[in-house]
């Protein structure tokens, strides 16, 4: 039931009173009112401006956000009203459509903004009323292919391991993406180019022989064009078979129009290689030479103009056919006119309707070459209403395939546009993000300066540091050292990655102590607090001890890497397994070390079990093996 | 010889305007009514201020020039019963509701209506619902009156029904009616008939009541 109607309903019921005599069984018992409530004011408070409405009209739609018990959620008990932090020009059309039941949509809107509003109050938007519907869905199909244009443009910039076949594939594809790639665009244009020219100048009588007949250059300088037109043909020859060999799918390519072109544009040379100077196929061969003028298609790769143009005629078919129809109904017409008209004169050109169509076509676009005239007045009568009616045929369906070759071009120069643009914007965007996640290890490190601060306590520097984090900041940065926590790993910027991945197993302890001071600073100091009261010395034993570490400090978890099989043994939990691989990644030499994760019981942490830091020994801390392998598990269970 | 044909085509709509500009003007004048004031309809009616008022606020977003024409009323009645055809029914109410027989229901002629159904005394619902029935107005109700509103009532069931309708159940619907209505067997029911039949009915007056508090 449409619930716009709602309020017909006790009419509706009311008037079932008629339906009782008629009935023959009882009727049903009537569903029971709770406590009948006066119709009261809601306030709706959206982003400040308050509207006003009853209750039972945004009752009418019970599935959205306004009509269900969800509104209840954005009940402020001090104002006694719902409040809404949203859009409120957007929100006048959303309520528009409960006291109306008419879905409208604004013009001036952004359709994206729109239809989040929309999806915000529970609101599908094909209930858009008839009159706003097709706007809409232009809107949103403009919007979708923008954003299809952008998507298309992310596939391009792909994965750095492709095969040499696709590399080559995008290469043909998009001349931009490396030099190879744009030497051989320019390679083929001017080779495609020189191919034309030779194929006009061919034809170009150039200087006559004595026996006074004007001799084509083609004829006259057979071999120096042979040799122009095999080089050219080897050329596509050979483009053509590595497009071919690139191509992802070789199927797709044969079929494609610009294929077709390729092998139609070299096929005359071969075939006029393999046949002989006969009489009767030369005929044929002169024929054939006529396909070589396709090569000028070849451009079309180079040229986006002529893309579009091909693309405009082929969505203008409809137009393009009715245009055709139109006119050949008219020539008919015409030319039978002017057949009969003329039948009369004497020395007529218009011996029959056929040969009419020719002065019917030639009037009709305004040509009018004169080689055929009507004579008789009857016929320069017809003859004149027909060059008038062929002026109004052909004007007719040419502006469609104006407006619509207009419309796939300019959508081209937003592309490209939005192509230039799209560069400047995504690096302002790396920058802020690089910001961001900067940001988070920056505070890190002032975070550990300040705890190394607050054990020489030094009140006012720490204070400082604060002062300089919000608290969103500081409560972001809290969730991402959490996570660290969970996972046992730490972020650290682009070039520590790449050098760590650089330094392989070689264990270097300068360069990374003094950048990663700050993590180092992390584990011990976080050890140290839980050990305040132990004496000072250990403190900076332990200190120095986990300093030497270096690389290591990168995971909070530390595994031992060369000895695997009895971390394997003690382990309880697969758990265990998989954070002993993870680390051995991680892991650049073969050091022990234990976990350094604030856990219940740190008095398994022997101070001197930091000392194991170099070399292997593998026997010995068997037992902080274990015990550290059981502390592993307690960590990943986290 | 295009041009021809559109000048001749151009020459037959600038006649047309002229008399369709009269026709508007007279249609503007009929459509907006507003209904007597609050204080009389409530004497006139069993409902109370607040009553009337969300009444005719429900009128009013429906039908903003202050009628329901038959059109109107068919589309509003139909969205309640979206399974069948609800529009002969509709029409009969329609017929009921409008009193004065002008092809518009106003707002009084709609209160009033569900004032006598829902406010109403069992003798006032009854004699509405002969009224109903009796689509002449000729103080009868026919066998092919009552045919006609039942078969308009299976109408609306659709065509989808358990147990699914086969043979000509309205007819027997009406022969089961007429059994129980015409008391002196003269193939009509007159209103004294029907009154009395009805009361008569136990199950039927306790249906009646049902919808008591509708509003």
């Amino acid at each position: 039931m449409a619930t716009g109607v709602a309020a017909w309903l006790p009419f509706a019921r009311a008037a079932a009173i008629g339906w009782m005599p008629v009935a023959n069984c009882p009727m049903p018992p009537a569903p029971r009112e709770h406590s009948k409530k006066q119709d009261e004011l809601i306030i709706l408070n959206v982003s400040g401006r308050r509207f006003q409405t009853w209750r039972t009209t945004l009752d009418r739609y019970p599935d959205t956000l306004l009509g269900s018990t969800e509104k209840e959620f954005f009940y402020n008990e001090e104002t006694k009203e719902y409040f809404f932090d949203r859009d409120p020009d957007a929100f006048r059309s959303v309520l528009n459509f409960y006291r109306t039941g008419k879905l409208h949509y604004p013009r001036y809107e952004c359709i994206s903004a729109y239809d989040e509003e929309l999806a915000f109050f529970g609101i599908i938007p094909e209930i858009i009323g008839d009159c706003c519907y097709e706007e809409y869905k232009d809107r949103k199909r403009e919007n979708a292919e923008r954003l299809m244009d952008d998507q298309e443009e992310n596939k391009d910039s792909r994965l750095p391991n492709m095969n040499f076949r696709e590399t080559m594939w995008r290469a043909f594809e998009n001349p931009h993406t490396s030099t190879m790639a744009l030497v051989f665009y320019y390679v083929t244009g001017f080779f495609i180019a020189v191919s034309v020219i030779t194929n006009v100048v061919e034809t170009v009588p150039c200087g006559s022989t004595p026996n006074q007949k004007d001799v084509p250059c083609g004829e006259r300088y057979t071999v120096a064009f042979f040799c122009m037109d095999t080089a050219c043909v080897m050329i596509f020859t050979v483009e053509y078979l590595l497009r071919l060999f690139a191509a992802p799918s070789r199927y797709r390519f044969m079929r494609s129009v610009m294929s077709i072109i390729d092998v139609v544009a070299i096929l005359p040379y071969y075939i006029g290689l393999v046949m002989t100077n006969n009489e009767d196929v030369s005929g044929a061969f002169v024929t054939l030479r006529v396909f070589r003028v396709f090569r000028i298609f070849k451009f079309s790769r180079h040229s986006q103009g002529l893309r579009i143009l091909g693309y405009t005629l082929k969505s203008c078919a409809s137009e393009l056919g009715f245009l055709l129809f139109s006119l050949t109904m008219a020539i008919i017409i015409f030319a039978t006119v002017m057949f009969y008209a003329e039948k009369g004169s004497s020395s007529s050109k218009f011996t029959s309707i056929p040969a009419s169509f020719w002065y019917t076509i030639v009037t009709m676009t305004t040509l009018g070459y004169g080689d055929m005239v009507p004579k008789t007045i009857a016929g320069k009568i017809f003859g004149s209403i027909c060059s008038l009616s062929g002026v109004l045929v052909i004007a007719l369906p040419v502006p469609v395939i104006v407006s619509n070759f207009s419309r796939i071009y300019h959508q081209n120069q937003r592309a490209d546009k939005r192509r230039a643009q799209k560069k400047a914007r995504l690096a302002r965007i790396r920058i802020a993000k690089k910001g961001s996640s900067n940001a988070y290890l920056q505070s890190k490190r002032n975070g550990l300066l300040n705890e190394l601060l607050d054990l020489t306590s030094s009140e006012e520097e720490e204070q400082h540091m604060n002062k300089t984090s919000s608290l969103l900041e500081s409560q972001h940065h809290h969730l991402l050292h959490c996570l660290e926590k969970t996972t046992a790993h730490e972020f650290v910027d682009e070039q520590l990655y790449e050098q760590n991945c650089v330094e392989g197993t070689q264990f270097s302890r300068s360069p990374s102590l003094s950048s990663q001071e700050g993590f180092t600073g992390t584990c011990c100091t976080r050890r140290s607090r839980k050990r305040i009261p132990l004496p000072n010395a250990s403190l900076s034993t332990t200190h120095t001890h986990t300093h030497t570490q270096g690389l290591q400090e990168l995971s909070a978890i530390h595994i031992q890497c060369g000895d695997q099989p009895s971390l394997s043994t003690s382990s309880r939990s697969s758990l265990n397994m998989k954070s002993s691989e993870r680390s051995r990644i991680n892991c650049r030499g073969q050091q022990i070390t234990t976990a350094v994760i604030s856990l219940p019981s740190p008095t398994n942490f022997p101070p001197d079990g930091d000392g194991h830091g170099l070399a292997n020994p593998v026997s010995a801390p068997a037992t902080i093996n274990t015990t550290s392998s059981s502390n592993i598990v307690k960590v990943s269970a986290l | 010889m295009g041009a021809v044909v559109g000048t001749l085509t151009m020459q037959t709509k600038q006649r047309q305007p002229a008399r369709d500009k009269v026709d508007d003007e007279l249609e503007m004048t009929m459509v907006c009514h507003r209904p007597e004031g609050l204080e009389q309809l409530e004497a006139q009616t069993n409902f109370s201020k607040q009553e009337l008022q969300v009444l005719y606020r429900g009128f009013k977003n429906e039908c903003p020039s202050g009628v329901v024409n038959e059109e109107t009323f068919k589309h509003i009645y139909a969205q309640f019963f979206p399974h069948g055809d609800a529009s002969t029914y509709a029409h009969y109410l329609f017929k009921a509701f409008d009193t004065t027989n002008n092809g518009s229901i106003k707002f009084e002629e709609f209160v009033m209506g569900l004032s006598t159904l829902l406010r109403g005394s069992v003798r006032d619902k009854l004699e509405w619902t002969f009224h109903l029935y009796d689509i002449n107005r000729d103080g009868f109700i026919s066998k092919e009156e009552m045919t006609d509103i039942v078969r308009a009532i299976y109408d609306m069931m659709g065509k989808y029904t358990y147990p699914a309708l086969k043979g000509d159940v309205p007819k027997q619907h009406v022969d089961a009616f007429f059994q129980k209505m015409d008391k002196n067997k003269d193939g009509v029911v007159t209103m004294e008939e029907f009154v009395l039949a009805c009361q008569e009915d136990e199950t039927m007056m306790r249906s009646m009541q049902l919808f008591e508090n509708v509003m």
